[in-house]
């Protein structure tokens, strides 16, 4: 508690001194006040050195007092909520925290990798590049995990994340960024006319710097004004203030994202709080009010501990009651000298000396190891001190608006750079556009609020200004660096980017901005450079000896600040990562033991295990029983849709490769569908119910996919098609009836329709009534079997599956899954996914004839390539183990005998294999050059996967039935 | 971003999915030369600036719309349904 009571004031500060924190800072005991950041309490309880530097490990301490922090990230939480490269000034105290530093090895304080930093000359920009080029093998086993040891920021958790992320959506008016006074202003003046207003602040206080400054507004402190805006702004219904709320991302049409901390900074955290939402926000109008960053001076150590922005020291004194430190020296280079001096006096903190840079009197170096324990001056002058207040100007925060495509432009007169042109419908104002008097953010907002408002259609009056009193500012006379020790002038403190890695890129050539970054590694730290990014542009035009505007920018891109992974995740993890569909059977499957197997969105019945089965036992005697008796197979699954009108015919003519004119009322036909390039894009049944009504199905996973399709074939290729379509694969459950006895079944639940060969032969398609219910029957069959499918709406699906079954008892009737079905359509040479998959033409697959040469249809052109229609491409064969025994494998590819095994070689691969029951061996359909013509020959099957090298028989793809007389029984 | 479907009013860019260039013609069935089928296939051009894209408003109202928008500044000019393509714009 000592170093509590002697770092922290008696009195003040917007801390609430009735509630005391405790909290760990690497593991050590200490305590704050409810108000504090993790950096202020630090300070208060007198710790300097937080962290060590990513390259050289060099001890870093805190050098801002926002989310400009390069230096102080630590870890946040333990265990799976253990949190990296959190600066330590955006980090809100509460009860409990534990942080600890990073990148330090063992300790803070005695690190050994410091030698790093004795290595500094050794390790220039483009080390890594031009180190360990060569040999490449080296990079993985030894350079990389070396590197990454060495240099480094904080540890990830290594267990999965516990917590939950939302995410929202927000429609407004108007969004104001930030909730300093141009933002307070702009939400006040747009808010009073009624308009819907979101003000968005990173901090969890909103203030700005009228929290850190010595600002009187209306003879009140800057704080008390923004807490009575605050409280107004809180009774208005229209009005949404949100704190702790980071919008770190603009993009096109006024889409803006920002990231909520919610759990993180509660000490009660329920179960149903997520620790964090991702906001999508839609404004019609945004007011960016996001301020500026302090730009420091660059001079020789001035990374060590104890040097710290003029303005961060201001906040700590005012905002926290904290002296970062007890003997200071001032240097800067504009009139905030004035502001910092009183801050320092007031807050208790000695002012040993003020150099003025605008009068040529310069830091030169900072003194100490661990922390700063003097100043030496231009002048050879030697301080003690064990504070520098350093500043350079201000820098417009210009990152929202350059995320908009604006790239923002130098202003000469005040030596930063600003916003350019906005592109959307956005306005800068206050400190983010240049104009940095407390005064001109309260006057920019108002006017920037109310003109928000009037676009919207809302009244447009300004509110009354308060009467502001300020300290001076300005008068910056530019002073970037101070020529000393160029390698131990950092400008990119996060990334160790010295002044001298400025000047060697630059002399290696890389002279453009872009370049530089890349090379150099200038402002691509978490932080993005907000603190050195423009000193380093400074000085890469004094290199090139040309204006900074000649110089331009880089880039700026999302996110502002760091943001999770696991707000961009928000629900979407694990088993909500995508939704699951289920089929209208899906019950009634778990109820017989069945197991499932994703299909495309869906899960479907993979096989119905029955007490001591294994996957491969239940598939075998499903197809088994299938072929020999009857089974039952749920297919709701295949896309369907309906199709109407004069000119239905014509489109199904046009989309399918074979012909559809002739087809009748009441029958069905398989169709194969191409893409434009030729290549085949689905298949599946199609039947004519009506004169002017067909019902299309397509394979599971293409069932969407089609669906598009033909909407754009309707709406873009052929509008004059009058014909319309929609999908009622939902509306409809399908169940499939297949083997010997799958007629006998049928009639007897539908025992007025005469299903004999005669009445209802292969590919009828017949709507009908089945106890009442509406019903569609096909005699399509996809097993080989005699096959039917049925399809009733989809609620009624487990009673009528219920019907079969109790029908089909007296023979044996089965439920069979995905596995069985699998099987028997390897079995009859049927092509599916496997087979299908992007790669495969027509002719390919065996199904060359289906394509017209009387029509046009989508593919029909570019199938008569040369390329495509090659006979040596691998098609369509059955394979079978030369010695009728071996398993045969998936993916295994297939190389003629006596040859060597390599790439040049290869010869096609296996799409499908299959134990089948009916032959009792394996077989597989593969796709083997010139395969039509090599039936007979024997192959290898090389698996080098799975270790396998056997020969195998060149066979027809249809096993079982060539002639269909099961088909058509 | 933000595309004006000219049935639902302004959606967000999730609910479309994205084909690409609307200029391309489908050839007229009796076209034989490869070179044309080939054009219409594979080549586009990739403007940088004002483009005819279509897009199928896949989670609103199914419509093809064919968007002219900037494809440096994502600014939106004009859209309207495919089927109506040819026509004035409304
Ligand atoms: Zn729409």
């Amino acid at each position: 508690m000592t170093g509590e009571r002697s770092f922290r004031g008696a009195e003040g500060g917007l801390i609430d001194r009735e509630r005391p924190l405790s909290f760990t800072f690497d593991g050590r005991e200490m305590t704050g006040y409810a108000g504090d950041t993790l950096a202020s309490a630090l300070l208060a309880n007198g710790v300097r050195l937080v962290g060590r530097s990513f390259k050289y490990h060099r001890p870093r301490g805190i050098f801002a007092a926002g989310s400009n922090e390069p230096n102080a990230l630590v870890e946040l939480g333990t265990g799976a909520r253990r949190t990296p490269n959190i600066p330590a000034t955006m980090a809100e105290l509460r009860e409990g925290l534990a942080a600890a530093s990073q990148n330090r090895w063992p300790s803070l304080t005695f690190d050994l990798m410091a030698v790093n930093d004795l290595l500094a000359p050794f390790m220039p920009a483009g080390f890594y590049y031009k180190t360990f080029m060569w040999p490449r093998a080296l990079w993985e086993r030894l350079y990389e995990p070396q590197i990454r040891k060495a240099a480094g920021l904080g540890r990830p958790a290594m267990a999965p994340d516990p917590d939950r992320y939302e995410r929202g959506t927000l429609h407004c008016d108007i969004l104001v960024v930030g909730g300093g006074p141009a933002g307070l202003s702009a939400a006040l003046a747009a808010g009073r006319t009624g308009a819907r207003v979101v003000l968005c602040d990173e901090d969890f206080r909103l203030g700005g710097r009228l929290l850190a400054d010595d600002v009187r507004l209306d003879g009140r402190p800057g704080h008390a004004w923004a807490e009575s805006v605050a409280g107004e702004l809180a009774g208005l219904d229209n009005v949404r203030l949100m704190r702790r709320t980071t919008v770190f991302g603009y993009y096109d049409h006024n889409t803006l994202g920002a990231v909520e901390k919610v759990a993180d900074y509660r000490e009660d955290r329920a179960a149903d709080v997520p620790r964090e939402r991702l906001w999508h926000i839609e404004a019609h109008r945004v007011v960016l009010a996001t301020g500026a960053n302090e730009r420091p001076i660059a001079f020789t150590n001035n990374d060590l501990p104890g040097v710290m922005l003029g303005s961060a020291a201001r906040a700590y004194v005012n905002r926290f009651a904290v002296r970062p430190g007890a003997r200071a020296v001032i240097f800067a280079n504009n009139d905030d000298i004035g502001a910092t001096a009183d801050a320092l006096s007031n807050g208790g903190v000695e002012v040993a000396e003020v150099v003025d840079g605008r009068e040529g009197w310069l830091v030169k170096r900072a003194l100490g190891r661990r922390g700063l324990r003097g100043v030496e001056l231009s002048d050879g002058k030697r301080i003690a001190c064990d504070l520098l207040c350093v500043s350079g100007g201000w820098d417009p925060a210009v990152h929202l608006s350059s995320q908009t495509g604006v790239k923002p432009v130098w202003d000469a007169d005040s030596f930063c750079l600003v916003p350019g042109e906005p592109r959307q419908a956005e306005v800068s104002a206050g400190a983010c556009a240049g104009r940095f008097t407390t005064e001109n953010a309260l006057r920019d907002g108002a006017e920037a609020g109310r003109a928000a408002a009037a676009a919207c259609g809302f009244d447009d009056k300004a509110p009354d200004q308060p009467a502001v009193e300020e300290p001076a500012a300005g008068n910056l006379q530019p002073i970037w660096t101070v020529p000393g020790k160029a390698k131990r002038i950092f400008l990119d403190f996060q990334h160790d980017v010295s002044l001298a890695d400025i000047k060697l890129a630059t002399r290696e050539g890389y002279t453009s901005v872009e370049h530089l970054k890349r090379y150099t590694t200038l402002g691509m730290a978490t932080d993005q450079g907000k603190v050195g990014n423009v000193v380093g542009l400074a000085m890469l035009a004094e290199e090139r000896g040309v204006p900074i505007a000649e110089v331009g920018t880089t880039t700026f891109r999302p996110p502002y600040t760091p943001t999770t992974l696991g707000a961009f995740a928000g629900y979407n993890r694990q088993q909500h990562f995508q939704p699951v569909r289920r089929t209208p059977l899906h019950d009634w499957a778990e109820r017989r033991g069945a197991i499932y197997v994703e299909a495309g969105p869906w899960l479907r019945s993979r096989a119905f295990l029955q007490p001591g089965e294994d996957l491969f036992a239940a598939s075998i005697r499903e197809a088994k029983a299938t072929r020999d008796g009857v089974g039952l197979c749920d297919v709701s699954t295949l896309g369907k849709i309906d199709i109407q009108g004069p000119d239905a015919v014509e489109l199904l003519n046009r989309v399918y490769c074979n012909g559809w004119k002739r087809l009748p009322v009441g029958k069905a036909r398989y169709g194969l569908m191409l893409r434009e390039d030729g290549i085949v894009f689905d298949d599946g049944t199609t039947s004519r119910l009506g004169e002017r009504h067909y019902l299309m199905t397509t394979t599971t996973t293409h069932a969407g996919p089609v669906m598009a399709h033909l909407e754009y074939c309707h709406q873009v290729l052929w509008p004059e098609l009058d014909v319309q379509m929609v999908s009622v694969t939902d509306q409809w459950a399908g169940l499939a009836i297949a083997g010997p006895y799958a007629r006998k079944v049928l009639e007897k639940v539908l025992p007025d329709e005469d299903l004999s060969n005669e009445g209802f032969p292969f590919l009828a398609a017949r709507e009908m009534e089945l106890q009442g219910i509406p019903a569609r029957l096909f005699r399509i069959s996809f097993s080989g079997e005699l096959g039917f499918e049925l399809n009733v709406p989809a609620d009624y699906g487990p009673a009528v599956a219920d019907l079969l079954m109790r029908a089909g008892a007296e023979y044996n009737i089965v439920p069979y899954g995905l596995e069985a079905l699998d099987i028997m359509r390897i079995e009859k040479g049927h092509v599916t996914g496997a087979e299908l998959h992007g790669r495969t033409t027509a002719a390919d697959v065996g199904l060359g004839r289906m394509m017209s040469t009387k029509k046009d249809y989508i593919g029909r052109r570019m199938v008569e390539r040369p390329g495509i229609a090659a006979p040596e491409r691998p098609s369509l064969v059955g394979l079978v183990p030369a010695d009728g025994t071996s398993p045969l494998h998936g993916g295994a590819h297939l190389l003629p005998r006596g040859v060597p095994t390599t790439a040049e070689n290869d010869e096609g691969y296996i799409t499908s294999p299959a134990y089948s029951p009916e032959l009792g061996h394996w077989i597989a359909l593969g796709l083997l050059k010139n395969g039509p013509d090599r039936i007979g020959e024997t192959v290898r099957m090389v698996d080098l996967v799975r270790g396998a090298d056997i020969p195998v028989k060149v066979v027809s793809p249809i096993f079982v039935d060539p002639e269909g007389k099961r088909l058509y029984a | 971003m933000r595309i004006p479907c000219p049935l639902c009013g302004e959606r967000a860019l999730e609910e479309f999915t994205y084909l690409g260039d609307a200029t391309v013609k489908r050839p007229a069935a009796e076209e034989t030369d490869p070179k044309a089928w080939y054009d219409f296939v594979y080549l586009r051009d990739n403007p940088r600036g004002p483009h005819r894209e279509l897009w199928h408003h896949l989670h609103g109202c199914r419509a093809w719309l064919e968007v002219e928008r900037d494809t440096l500044t994502h600014e939106v000019f004009d859209s309207r349904l495919a089927r109506e393509r040819g026509t004035e714009a409304k």
